[in-house]
């Protein structure tokens, strides 16, 4: 697949943006005034900016209200509802907090719930895809949910919780890639199925059907840099688990946090940007590609 | 509306002939005459005339080599276009309702008017029966010329898709598959049509008849004995000619 820098945008800071929702919305920590305003602008700037984001690589953004009409089939719509209910429920407990110092329980654990709903969502968007075998498992959601979780406590600054959290998503992490190295193969979708010829003998792609390139090829074939994926997955994990792990596990100070979150961020960005580019669409295969 | 209908009263669709396709790509360039400027948004070409040509196309004709075991290598062309599925994931994932299956007669098509050009339904579609164009931003795809079949304006022979119109081979066939008495029915039936990627679960209703098995080339060639080459061991001038260009 296409690695388009809105997706992984998207899909990054909106994920980290949710999951510090959900630690403020259950209440770790529960500031108040000023500092209960920085958090949930920071939680804000990051899930409406990676929203905002999505909406770049749409053909007609000005018609994007429409998408929330189809929330009965299309998990899209879905997660356009979710991700207003999230934001609206977690907008009137932040305002408590920052303007009342009120922590209102119940509204902050339905925001919680409603942002971890929101990721839910957004992973589904790739992991209901019968056509990407590598995205089409119930590790696609748990990665999600694990890394935005990570990120969460990374950022609400809750040290044990974060540091559980970064461990449980690099094992995930780890699984999702050696089981997705196998999932094309797995899935019983080969040249052979595509073109109902296989019975008749090897079948190759011969000539395509034209001598340029096109839409599909452009957003399905995605081949540059899969040969550097194993050193990027090293990196990514280096960044996204290994540091954060490592500079949590000493004293803590505000520096030492940033520069955690920093390389979170880096690393979640390569680890995004690989989610995509090494996911082969099955209709490559009609390409003589994968 | 995504939903799929459980039940559509036709099943309007394609057989297209894997052994009497020629490869010519002329439905290729029918369809895009055609829809280019009719149903919805033009088909756009990008670059047509530079370095780097590339454009919108509902149906493309790709070819395949297939080697059995024994015997000569067999080529195939496949003309590929929307399947019109029974259970098409491309419907279902759309979060706008631009997409959808019609009860009456179960073509897919896109309401562009309500098409947002997220590509979704392209991610969902294992066929890459589907491609955003590049100038209008929204998703286009095979309607069964749909703007045909039912056009009382238009002469009777020509209320059918235009690639199956313009086939010069007879290799693509249009009909009901509701209809077990259709000419695509009792084709299908006949040479054992097949579905593309069963496995995906997409129950296309367009169905591809299998290229026959090629003729074996006998062991026997009555012309054979007339063919042999004409001298292994030359003599004479030859003989010399051959012996002197060896020593050289």
């Amino acid at each position: 697949m296409h690695p388009a820098p809105s997706v992984i945008i998207f899909t990054s800071l909106s994920g980290l943006g949710f999951g510090l929702l959900t630690f403020l919305g259950f209440g770790m920590p529960s500031p108040t005034g000023f500092v209960a305003f920085v958090f949930f602008a920071v939680a804000y700037l990051l899930a409406v900016g990676g929203l905002l984001a999505s909406t770049f690589h749409l053909g007609h953004p000005e018609r994007a209200l429409k998408a929330f009409s189809q929330w009965k089939t299309s998990w899209l719509s879905r997660e356009a509802w979710l991700s207003v209910a999230a934001l609206l429920v977690m907008a009137a407990y932040g305002a408590g907090l920052v303007f009342f110092g009120v922590a209102v329980g119940p509204l902050g654990w339905l925001g919680a719930v409603l942002s971890l709903a929101t990721v839910f969502a957004t992973s589904m968007i790739y992991g209901q895809l019968k056509t990407v075998p590598r995205w089409n498992t119930k590790l696609t959601p748990l990665l999600f949910l694990t890394l935005s979780l990570a990120g969460g406590g990374l950022l609400s600054g809750q040290i044990s919780s974060a540091l559980m959290l970064l461990v449980a998503a690099g094992i995930v992490q780890i699984a999702y890639w050696i089981t997705g190295d196998r999932a094309l193969a797995q899935s019983g979708t080969s040249l052979a199925s595509a073109t109902g010829l296989g019975d008749n003998g090897a079948v190759r792609a011969f000539e395509p059907p034209h001598t340029g390139t096109n839409y599909l090829l452009r957003e399905f074939v995605h081949v540059v840099g899969r040969k550097h994926a194993s050193k990027l997955r090293l990196i990514s994990l280096i960044l996204m688990i290994g540091t954060p792990v490592a500079l949590l596990s000493i004293p803590f100070t505000h520096w030492i946090a940033l520069v955690a979150v920093i390389a979170h961020v880096a690393g979640l960005f390569v680890s995004r940007w690989l989610f995509f580019a090494q996911a082969e669409h099955v209709v490559g295969l009609y390409y003589g590609k994968r | 509306m995504t939903e799929l209908p459980t039940k559509t009263d036709r099943k309007l669709g394609l057989v297209i002939d894997l052994d009497t396709c020629v490869g010519c790509h002329a439905c290729v360039i029918s369809c895009k005459g055609w829809n280019t400027e009719n149903y919805g948004a033009p088909l756009s070409d990008q670059n047509a005339y530079g370095a780097n040509p590339s454009g919108t196309f509902l149906n493309r004709v790709h070819s395949y080599e297939v080697q059995p075991p024994e015997g000569a290598a067999q080529l195939v062309h496949f003309p590929k276009s929307c399947l019109h599925c029974e259970d098409a994931p491309c419907v279902t994932v759309c979060p706008t309702g631009a997409s959808y299956k019609r009860v009456e007669d179960g073509i897919v098509l896109v309401n562009e008017s309500d098409c947002i050009g997220c590509g979704l339904c392209a991610w969902a579609c294992p066929y890459g029966a589907r491609e955003l164009d590049a100038a209008e931003g929204v998703m286009k795809k095979c309607t069964l010329c749909v703007d045909r079949i039912y056009n009382e304006n238009l002469p009777e022979e020509d209320r059918q898709p235009a690639c199956v119109r313009t086939c010069p081979a007879g290799a693509r066939h249009f009909g009901d598959f509701a209809d077990p008495e259709s000419n695509v029915s009792v084709l299908t039936a006949e040479r054992g049509g097949m579905d593309l990627m069963p496995e995906q679960g997409t129950k296309p209703v367009n169905k591809y008849l299998p290229p026959r098995p090629k003729d074996q080339i006998g062991e026997i060639d009555i012309l054979a004995p007339l063919l042999k080459p004409v001298a292994e061991n030359p003599k004479g001038f030859m003989a010399w000619l051959d012996k002197t260009l060896e020593t050289l």
